[in-house]
């Protein structure tokens, strides 16, 4: 029975510390589809994009993928704005944002894939770090701090995001965008502005997470896909735009992925997200923390 | 024109069509024609939910594969005869789409074009782990070394096929869009909340559109294993089906039958064309950019720009 003990003990350690790393990556869609209503399915693109940058800095120059993905995360706030003003000027001004919106941000995200593999190709591409091989032992249970160093960033940026939007004026009006736009107008906040930073925020959170990404492990264009699933289905199992439920719902996927992988083989994984995803929307839509 | 006329004049057009094309002595014609006769039917497709009904469908792939897959067990367990593979792949995909339907169209409309997205990669990740279709490895499905009809290739036959089912689709979208039932569709496309107020029975018609939308998107995929001779997941659900069966209605334009048919050849010829002459992955980049500035620009589509040359050359 040692064996089998050591075994779940460790299967929930990858889960929470891969949940972290989940966390990290789902910030931004509760944010921009939870608090915005904006169905950015794009979202997988900017990681992915996140992780290429982090590795192109990191090949060149050697620098920690983790620092690059900070310094540079102006960069995707702004690529954000951008992305956020077209989609309101062609999309949500007239009011064909359910239909011809999500087809556009299906467009972005697929042309930012085909984009990577005519430029990167289909290889898989990894980091540098120097952290990346360290493994630190605690009798049985491991922890690889490949998996560690994500965890702790991720959930200082996920609690630094929450406590953004509770503790500072323009964090509340983001809230207030969430309940009731008109309200926010008659304020005198123009609701467009603010959701044009929020959004912005969002594809930020994107690009920093892109850099855990490819500490985790290697990266290759395609794989973007896969998050599409997961980061809906932890900001649908936590409860739309509730950040400390985005947290726990990403350490639930991250618990039953890796008990998952362990005792059925890590080719069952993907579908887990997904089924959950499934079963949360048919069974309880309104997620955990949901109200 | 009635839908009988319609049915018998579309029919016609496809007999006539795949006879004609008897005449063509370049096998490669039938290859290409096969594919673009193939995103047809898939737009058409789409477009039943997406372009009625206003409920985007990510997961065209998934059913487009069940279908296909749906022939790789009738091959393996009966070696059963085209037909029924046809009619088999049909039926299961349309009762995928019900029970995802059932289960996610109470909902607001995006959590169903997530959920369609999730069960592509659940039923991907099914077939991978299923050795009895192949797995990750693929499985080979060989034609049949004598082909019926006196036809020179199996190949042809399976032309044939796909001009009579892109009829059917064609005739099924034209009968649905004509009907009350296409009325009652595009009520909920255009103001759900108002259709609900005034009698329609919604949640019943939007599960019967994904049903028939995603029956024959599983119908498509039922004659590709013998298509390619051999199938594999990650061709089956190549997310391109996705972004094709959504790119070509929208690139077409979405609120009739005939937009889907116009976006499918135009578009499907076009990546037949780059494909040969630039590679496969500038194709993708060209359906990609084509539909993010059909949908920012022109989100009407040619039947749009169609549609305001008429209305100015009746005034």
């Amino acid at each position: 029975m040692e064996a089998s003990t050591a075994l779940v003990v460790n299967a929930i350690i990858a889960g929470l510390l891969l949940g972290g790393f989940y966390a990290a990556v789902s910030v931004g869609i509760s944010i921009s589809f939870g608090m915005l209503d904006v169905v950015n399915i794009a979202h997988p693109a900017f990681i992915i994009l996140g992780s290429y940058v982090a590795y192109i800095v990191n090949a060149t120059f050697g620098f920690d993928p983790i620092v690059v993905a900070v310094v540079l995360s102006p960069l995707f706030f702004v690529l954000g704005m951008a992305l956020y003003r077209i989609y309101y000027l062609c999309f949500e001004k007239r009011g064909q944002e359910s239909l011809r919106g999500l087809a556009f941000f299906f467009g972005i995200l697929f042309i930012t894939e085909v984009i990577l593999v005519l430029v990167f190709g289909v290889d898989y591409r990894m980091v540098n770090t120097v952290y990346g091989d360290v493994t630190w032992r605690a009798g049985e249970i491991d922890f690889p701090m490949r998996l560690v160093v994500p965890f702790l960033v991720s959930i200082t940026m996920v609690v630094g995001v929450q406590l953004f939007l509770t503790h500072t004026f323009f964090g509340r009006a983001v809230l207030a965008v969430a309940q009731d736009q008109l309200a926010l107008r008659l304020m005198g906040v123009n609701p467009v502005r603010v959701k044009e930073l929020a959004f912005a925020l969002s594809i930020a959170t994107a690009g920093v997470a892109g850099a855990f990404l490819i500490i985790i492990q290697p990266v290759q264009p395609a794989i973007g896909r896969e998050y599409i699933g997961l980061v809906f289905a932890v900001c649908v199992l936590g409860g739309m735009g509730s950040i400390w439920g985005t947290l726990i719902g990403a350490m639930v996927l991250g618990t039953a992925e890796s008990f998952t992988s362990t005792f059925f083989g890590p080719s069952w994984a993907p579908a887990v997200s997904f089924g959950l995803l499934l079963a949360t929307l048919a069974f309880r839509p309104s997620g955990l923390l949901g109200r | 024109m009635s839908n009988r006329v319609f049915a018998v004049v579309a029919f016609a057009v496809a007999i006539a069509f795949a006879a004609a094309s008897q005449l063509i002595p370049n096998e490669y014609y039938f290859t290409a024609a096969y594919i673009v006769l193939q995103f047809v039917i898939l737009a058409t497709a789409w477009n039943i939910l997406g372009g009625y009904t206003g409920y985007v469908n990510f997961g065209s792939a998934a059913f487009f594969a069940i279908g296909a897959y749906s022939t790789v067990v009738l091959y393996n367990a009966y070696k059963a005869p085209l037909p029924v593979m046809i009619v088999a792949g049909t039926l299961v995909a349309g009762l995928a789409g019900l029970g995802l339907g059932y289960l996610t169209l109470r909902l607001r409309g995006v959590f169903f074009a997530i959920a369609s997205l999730a069960l592509a990669v659940v039923l991907y990740t099914f077939v991978v782990n299923w050795d009895y279709v192949g797995g990750a490895r693929g499985a080979y499905v060989l034609q049949p070394r004598e082909t019926p009809f006196g036809l020179r290739r199996y190949i042809h036959l399976l032309y044939i096929a796909m001009v009579l089912m892109a009829a059917v689709s064609l005739i099924v979208a034209r009968v649905i869009e004509k009907s009350t039932i296409g009325r009652g569709l595009a009520a909920i496309r255009d103001d759900e909340l108002a259709a609900e107020c005034s009698g329609v029975p919604t949640l019943r018609l939007k599960i019967f559109s994904t049903m028939v939308s995603c029956a024959l998107m599983g119908m498509a995929g039922t004659t590709f294993p013998f298509y390619l001779s051999f199938i594999e997941p990650s061709s089956a659900f190549s997310l391109s089906y996705a972004v094709n069966s959504i790119a070509m209605p929208l690139i077409g334009g979405m609120m009739s039958w005939i937009g889907p048919l116009i976006g499918a050849v135009l578009l499907g010829t076009v990546q037949q064309l780059v494909q040969v002459t630039i590679s496969s992955a500038w194709n993708l980049l060209i359906v990609g950019v084509l539909l993010v500035l059909f949908v920012t620009l022109a989100p009407n589509g040619i039947m749009g720009w169609v549609e305001a040359w008429r209305r100015r050359r009746r005034r």
